[in-house]
């Protein structure tokens, strides 16, 4: 918003005219693509993010977790450039953010955001196709449809492409959200809680997709609240808490019970899968014995 | 940087030029409406005291053109009354109508809103008091520009500053918007009434035709004035359709996809001004074109701002010269205010958007 600089000055300002975007290069997997560093954010005088350092790199699929509140869309909106910055910095391929143009950004980086509202009823597949247009008038463009509807089939929205928007259900808005975010075709991919709407098949579904974009080479972030899921499909957890970043490494490392426990302020038990090993995450309840219906005296 | 990209990119994306959307109803929707104008407008440049037949205008409009075709005019001064009265009337009834259809397609799309229209939210009201301003202290430093750049000064500080009030957040609450342009007309209003208590006579009556929207003091200098603005305004708008269709999605997601929003939107609202003035500045008010014709369009052809802003603006065209017909002819002798009638039809329409976009929204929060 207001941090980023105004490069051109004078009257052509106003028509955008700039000079050709730099376009993304190619990149080898396991370099850092977003290196936060010391970053604090403030709104309404009051600090949400303070001291957080996260490195988003390429082939990784990394799942931020933390409890409602605890900072994960706002460490996103301050990676993506929407939110000024208090202390701290946040680079893209090696560069502050502020050295990037729009254009350029959204060559490198798509988000997706936790609500996808739309002000007027455009089609699933005008939607889709929105996520084109950082490549507008360059080569890519040629693979417009394709990308479009390969995404569509990925995430399960085909059925929808010619439908309004708006009547979808949540779920499939969800879904048709995504598909433009992935249209984007970006090697750093920003996902808050992109499974929180959908149906078990559905959740399966996009965490693979997130997987396989990152054994493609991709950075990818996903913001997620089932932490057995985050232990299933993420390379690297960080484990956000009042703003701050309580853990951070591989998910053996982070998703242990104590540290589970006191972060969510809830009993929680981690428990191995007896098959594949993969940890199951679930809090302590009371046993169905003393949930008998009360009608039975 | 790579070997590859020769083509000039321009900062921004989207340039209008993806060929393969679904818009194949576009060409013909277009093209219907632009046989519908002309043929309106042949009609309504016959109509009058001295009536002329359709068949006549043609011919007299081909004749002037050097093609020997099509009768002539049969009544007695028909040639004079159609180039001197109806034809610059009918030819700024078009411009104005296309000017409010596009700017009120450009602010619903800004605004993210269907309600925004130049009149309702205040632009129309501003540039009046700039336009009336400009005629009380007789100021004409600009020659004949004057009350048009007055028109268009008041039209951009009213809306810029309905912009800054009506915003929260990066979104337009319906209800804040509305309101907003309540308290802008009403304080527009009073400006209105001030200046007219301190105008002689003759400003009195000049300002009072502002007040209800009238073709009647048509000519060509005013055609001449306003179209330069129209054609200014609707190819800046064109320039930047793809982009208005990102904002759709939010301030935040049209940014993530390389939309620089602040200059977009600044952009837009120098360029709805402008459009504002060039309808404002001859005319006085006419309210709910620009709401009622976009809406229509977008029923018909989707929200797509590529189709919406060139459909918007022909459609308006067509209604301002179908109403300035009513407003001339409905009374024998008499002319009916345009700003009343358009009102008139144009306040139930508002009315009817209001609830079915409440009943979308789940009621106002
Ligand atoms: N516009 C705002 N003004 C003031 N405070 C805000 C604003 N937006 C968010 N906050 C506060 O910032 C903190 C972090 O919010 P954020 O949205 O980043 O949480 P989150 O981790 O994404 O939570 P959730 O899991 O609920 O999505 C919260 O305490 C929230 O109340
Ligand atoms: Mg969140």
């Amino acid at each position: 918003m207001t941090e980023r600089v105004r490069r051109r000055r004078g009257p052509l300002r106003l028509l955008g005219r700039r000079s050709a975007p730099r376009v993304p290069t190619a990149t080898t997997s396991g370099s850092t693509r977003v290196q936060v560093t010391g970053v604090r954010v403030e709104r309404a005088g009051r600090p949400v993010l303070d001291q957080v350092d996260l490195a988003i790199r390429a082939g990784e699929l990394h799942a931020l977790l933390g409890p409602n509140g605890a900072g994960k869309s706002t460490l996103l909106a301050a990676v993506s450039g929407d939110l000024p910055l208090a202390a701290g910095t946040v680079e893209v391929d090696g560069r502050p953010l502020a050295e990037w143009s729009a254009v350029e950004l959204a060559m490198r980086r798509a988000v997706l955001t936790q609500s996808s509202a739309l002000s007027f009823p455009f089609a699933v597949v005008e939607v889709v196709r929105m996520g084109r247009v950082p490549w507008a008038g360059r080569p890519e463009e040629a693979h417009d449809d394709a990308v479009v509807a390969e995404t569509m089939r990925r995430c399960d929205v085909i059925r929808f492409a010619a439908r309004p928007f708006p009547s979808l259900s949540g779920g499939e808005q969800a879904r048709a959200a995504l598909a433009r975010v992935l249209a984007q075709q970006t090697g750093v991919l920003l996902l808050d809680e992109p499974t929180a709407a959908l149906d078990l098949h559905h959740q399966e579904l996009v965490m693979r997709i997130a997987r396989d974009r990152a054994d493609a080479g991709d950075a990818v972030v996903v913001v997620l609240h089932d932490l057995a899921l985050a232990g299933a499909y993420a390379d690297r957890i960080t484990l956000l808490a009042d703003g701050r970043v309580r853990a951070a490494g591989p998910p053996d490392a982070v998703l242990t019970a104590p540290l589970l426990s006191e972060v969510y302020r809830h009993d929680i038990e981690v428990v191995p899968h007896p098959d594949t090993r993969l940890p199951l995450v679930v809090p302590r309840r009371r046993g169905p014995a003393r949930n008998v219906p009360l009608t039975e005296e | 940087m790579t070997a590859t990209d020769t083509r000039p990119a321009t900062g921004d994306t989207g340039d209008g030029r993806d060929r393969r959307r679904p818009v194949r109803r576009g060409p013909v929707l277009l093209a219907g409406l632009t046989a519908g104008l002309l043929l309106v407008a042949l009609i309504a440049a016959g109509r009058g005291q001295v009536a002329v037949a359709p068949a006549e205008v043609l011919g007299s409009v081909l004749h002037r053109l050097g093609l020997d075709l099509g009768p002539r005019p049969a009544a007695p001064h028909g040639e004079s009354a159609l180039w001197l009265v109806r034809f610059p009337r009918v030819a700024l009834a078009a411009v104005v109508g296309a000017a409010l259809g596009c700017a009120g397609a450009v602010m619903q799309g800004v605004f993210g809103n269907p309600l925004a229209e130049p009149g309702i939210i205040g632009v129309s009201a501003g540039a009046a008091v700039g336009a009336a301003l400009a005629i009380v202290t007789g100021v004409t430093v600009l020659g004949g520009w004057t009350v048009p750049a007055a028109a268009f000064a008041g039209g951009l500080a009213t809306a810029w500053l309905v912009y800054l009030l009506a915003r929260s957040g990066g979104r337009t609450e319906v209800v804040t918007l509305v309101l907003t342009g309540v308290a802008v007309n009403a304080v527009a209003g009073a400006a209105i009434g001030l200046l007219m208590f301190v105008a002689d006579e003759s400003g009195v009556q000049a300002i009072a035709f502002w007040n209800l929207g009238s073709l009647a003091q048509a000519n060509w200098s005013a055609v001449s004035l306003a179209a330069p603005c129209l054609a200014v305004g609707l190819l800046a708008t064109l320039a930047d359709a793809r982009r208005l269709d990102l904002l759709a999605l939010g301030e935040r997601s049209a940014r993530h996809l390389g939309v620089d929003v602040e200059r977009l939107r600044t952009r837009m609202i120098v360029v709805t001004a402008l459009l504002g003035a060039a309808a404002v500045a001859f005319t006085g008010i006419i309210s709910f074109v620009g709401l009622v014709v976009p809406h229509l369009v977008r029923m018909v052809a989707g929200p797509g701002h590529r189709l919406l802003l060139p459909a918007s603006a022909l459609g308006g065209a067509i209604v301002v010269i179908v109403a300035d017909l009513a407003a001339r002819t409905l009374v024998d002798y008499q002319e009916l205010p345009l700003g009343v009638l358009s009102a008139i039809v144009g306040g139930p329409a508002f009315l009817w958007l209001l609830r079915r976009t409440r009943d979308r929204a789940g009621g106002w929060a």
